[in-house]
């Protein structure tokens, strides 16, 4: 993985105490808070319902085991011992001090971590597969490219004041973990005719109040022009975008606005000036970023494994978790192993200061010292022998961190929500909580299969719940929280926003509604088909009958 | 207003002219984009330095053609969070060429100018005169920059191969 | 008439207080000052806007309560969790502190 150099190293301290300064500027009163708070929030700082609230960046999800100890680290010295891994697949900590808050970057960039750009009117953490380098379908990993667009897009001096904030995500295999089609950039990495690998762009993308899958605008883009296409999108996003209005300011609205085939015509335009100029990356420095993510020294091993295949034999609850937190690796013998952060009736995506560092040994002992951060709140070790899987299983089941639960139906995503967030209107947490402990049966969780359950708090959508299979959406009703439901949604390469079932559930009803509508899947689905097709085939007819049937 | 320009506080010696009243005797006065375009031919008459002022949705792609008649350009930020003139600037130096001076006015805070510098703003409308303190501090605090920009400053990706091997070469 | 405290968030923590009737913060409801009529809410947010000025807190506002059982409750599920903490940690927020 990236390796800080001098320059990133050089960056990062510089950018503590600019911060570390502005703090000590506001706290003089030299600063007001509306000039500060743009401040704190391109340093990830942001004021919540019961204290500030620090999102720090964890570029394209990747982490080694001494940043992840040192986020461990954080949560104990300047928190309250957790922290909660988010949809975007950073890290947020929930009771920072202001004060306290230039020490804590300093700690983090002692590890190359930052908080740079993770909220504000920017470019935003960019965002990948979770499994990049790992999964057999990748065409190229990913994660070279979001390094060198995470490095263009820090401090980038034209587009620190765009109309709203700036989301991207880059996916290396046609199998999309990333969900690019609902990003305000997705890049999707592909093959032309004569067989270079290149990117498909697609814009427009996003969830909230106007749930959009974005449209491709252009099918291939060559590699070396990635920089300066970007840097069009982002001046026409810049010039263009609306900025009389905060909830139309996302280009989104913009690309709707003009439609595909007219933005793509303007971005072209305006890249035509600059596609062979200034930001061409000098291949050293593409050479230079590629060798970081060169394959670790992987063992020649046999496909199988022989105590492997023993071990899932003799002990079922090994093999539960296989079958569920195993996903194929490209390397014989080795395995991608998901660390749910789901146990049942936790709450999802947070993990204690000592799960990080045990988990960080854990990378260290079994993984090459890597751990992944998927955009489902849950951790990935990505490079494992099949051979050490049992041990790490039983390490992991001492930690709270083996639910055999990934992908089912108590693998909730759940955003913060009214117990946390200051944008809530609804709690989502507890929601989650009981959906995972009304369905805590593990072999009724496996006989159910894959099942997609995402909670949002508010209409911001941070719970990803358009993209669901499920999904749920807190609203406020006089005062009371109502969810209301959405079903089909899919974040995939087949992206769809899930269809309102009917009205909305109270707080008591929703876990019930849920529980109906899993057992009406259930009964109508046909051999091996997923929630999703049978949603498609029968339609919300049965659902809802059964949801609305006179009490 | 105090100016920030070249390093230093200067006085402005430039005059805003009103739309609806006669144009200032003075020697260098800014006008508007309106008042641009409906007295051009009496404003290319005049002696005297020329400046226009642009509000936030007014591109300098509207007078492209013209920029030889104006020695200055004022973009403004009417907020801090209306980011338009970061790239109208990059625009005007260049894609237009632009060599005149390009001021910054509005609300311009001492946190962004260093954006503002890089994108080829040169002289900077602040709120008071301790500003220069300020924007000296402000000018030092971020030496590494990840992408080129109007300043041409060498970026990263450029200094860790070319800028090596140039102190290599020296210092063999 | 409804009754009304004036809360905020203290700037160097983040903590929620609320406006005592002295003119002080606290981080506990039941020792907000309260306000029955305008002339006390406008009161009330002048002295929150000096905090504001003198750097002690952040995002002042007037929020509903009611009195119930000689304690002040807030109307809002928000402003209760705001209050306690958050409902699915017993162990964090104020909630967690004995007094």
């Amino acid at each position: 993985m990236y390796r800080y150099d001098e320059f990133d190293h050089t960056l990062v301290a510089e950018r503590v105490e600019q911060f570390r300064d502005q703090v000590a500027r506001r706290l003089s009163g030299e600063l007001s808070e509306d000039e500060f708070k743009p401040l704190r929030l391109m340093n990830g700082l942001y004021l919540q319902l019961h204290a500030y609230m620090l999102r720090v960046a964890i570029p394209y999800g990747t982490l080694s085991s001494a940043q992840l100890r040192a986020l461990g680290h954080v949560a104990r010295r300047y928190d309250r011992g957790y922290g909660h891994f988010t949809t975007r697949q950073n890290i947020q900590y929930n009771w920072p001090k202001l004060d306290e808050v230039p020490d804590l970057l300093a700690d983090l960039a002692e590890v190359e971590m930052h908080a740079i750009q993770t909220s504000g009117n920017c470019i935003r953490n960019v965002t990948a597969d979770h499994y990049a380098g790992a999964a057999a379908d990748e065409i190229e990993d990913p994660r070279v490219y979001a390094e060198i667009i995470r490095q263009w897009s820090t401090l980038h001096p034209e587009f620190s004041f765009l109309p709203r904030k700036f989301k991207i995500a880059v996916t290396g295999a046609p199998n999309d973990r990333a969900a690019v089609r609902v990003h305000d950039i997705g890049l999707q990495m592909r093959r032309n005719e004569a067989g270079e690998p290149g990117f498909e762009v697609i814009v427009g993308g996003g969830q909230g109040r106007t749930p959009l899958v974005g449209p491709t605008i252009r099918e291939f883009l060559p590699k070396r022009h990635l920089l300066s296409y970007l840097e069009a999108i982002m001046r026409v996003y810049n010039l263009l975008g609306r900025r009389d209005n905060i909830y139309k300011a996302r280009i989104k609205i913009l690309v709707k606005q003009v439609g595909a085939e007219e933005f793509a015509r303007l971005v072209e335009e305006e890249w035509r000036h600059i596609k062979d100029g200034a930001l061409q990356l000098p291949a050293e420095e593409l050479a230079r970023i590629e060798a970081y993510f060169a394959p670790p020294a992987f063992e020649d091993l046999p496909a199988r494994d022989s105590g492997f295949e023993a071990r899932r034999f003799e002990d079922p609850d090994f093999a539960r978790f296989v079958r569920t937190n195993l996903y194929a690796h490209k390397r014989p013998g080795y395995a991608i192993v998901n660390v749910s952060l789901k146990p049942e009736g936790g709450v999802p995506g947070d993990a204690t200061a000592e799960q990080m560092e045990h988990l960080a040994d854990l990378a260290a002992r079994y993984s090459f010292d890597e751990i992944r951060v998927s955009h489902e709140q849950n951790l990935v070790l990505p490079h494992v022998k099949l051979g050490e899987v049992y041990a790490l299983w039983q390490a992991l089941r001492a930690q709270g961190l083996a639910a055999p639960n990934i992908g089912l139906v108590s693998d909730i995503i759940a955003c913060p929500g009214l117990d946390y967030c200051n944008l809530a209107n609804a709690r989502s947490i507890p929601v989650a909580q009981r959906i995972s402990t009304r369905f805590g049966d593990l072999k009724r969780q496996h006989e159910i299969g894959e099942l997609k359950v995402k909670i949002s708090g508010c209409i911001n959508a941070c719970g990803h719940h358009h993209v669901g299979q499920i999904g749920i959406l807190g609203v406020d009703k006089k005062g009371e929280e109502f969810y209301q439901i959405t079903l089909g949604g899919s974040a995939d390469q087949n992206t769809a926003l899930g269809d309102i079932v009917g009205p909305a559930f109270s707080y008591d009803d929703v876990v019930d509604a849920v529980e109906t509508i899993v057992d009406t899947y259930v009964g109508l689905r046909r051999p091996g088909e997923q929630f999703n097709e049978t949603y498609r085939r029968v339609g919300l007819a049965p659902f809802k009958e059964k949801l609305y049937a006179a009490h | 207003m105090p100016l920030i320009k070249n390093d230093t506080l200067i006085e402005d010696s430039w005059v805003a002219a009103n739309d609806d009243e006669p144009l200032p005797l003075a020697e260098a006065i800014i006008v508007s984009l309106e008042r641009w375009q409906a007295s051009r031919g009496e404003l290319l008459a005049r002696n005297g330095r020329l400046g226009l002022r642009l509000k936030s949705d007014q591109s300098p792609v509207l007078v492209a053609e013209d920029l030889e008649h104006f020695d200055l350009i004022a973009l403004e930020f009417p907020k801090f969070k209306d980011g338009r003139a970061y790239s109208y600037a990059r625009l005007l130096r260049e894609r237009y060429g632009y060599k005149g001076e390009l001021r910054a006015v509005g609300e311009v805070l001492r946190d962004q100018l260093i954006f503002m510098h890089r994108c080829g703003f040169d002289a900077f409308e602040v709120a008071n005169d301790e500003a220069l303190d300020a924007w000296r501090q402000a000018a030092r605090e971020i030496s590494v920059w990840y992408q080129p920009a109007t300043d041409r400053r060498p970026w990263a990706a450029h200094l860790r191969h070319g800028g090596a091997a140039e102190r290599r070469a020296r210092s063999a | 008439m409804m009754l009304k405290v004036l809360t905020a968030n203290r700037l160097r923590d983040g903590e929620v207080v609320y406006l005592t009737a002295t003119g002080t913060w606290s981080e506990w409801l039941d020792e907000s000052g309260l306000a029955e009529t305008p002339e006390r809410e406008a009161e009330l947010l002048a002295a929150a806007e000096l905090a504001l000025a003198a750097r002690l807190v952040v995002d002042p506002y007037l929020m509903p309560v009611a009195e119930v059982a000689g304690r002040l409750r807030p109307l809002s599920q928000r402003e209760i969790i705001r209050a306690k903490g958050p409902s699915v940690r017993a162990d964090l927020g104020k909630q967690a502190i004995r007094r």
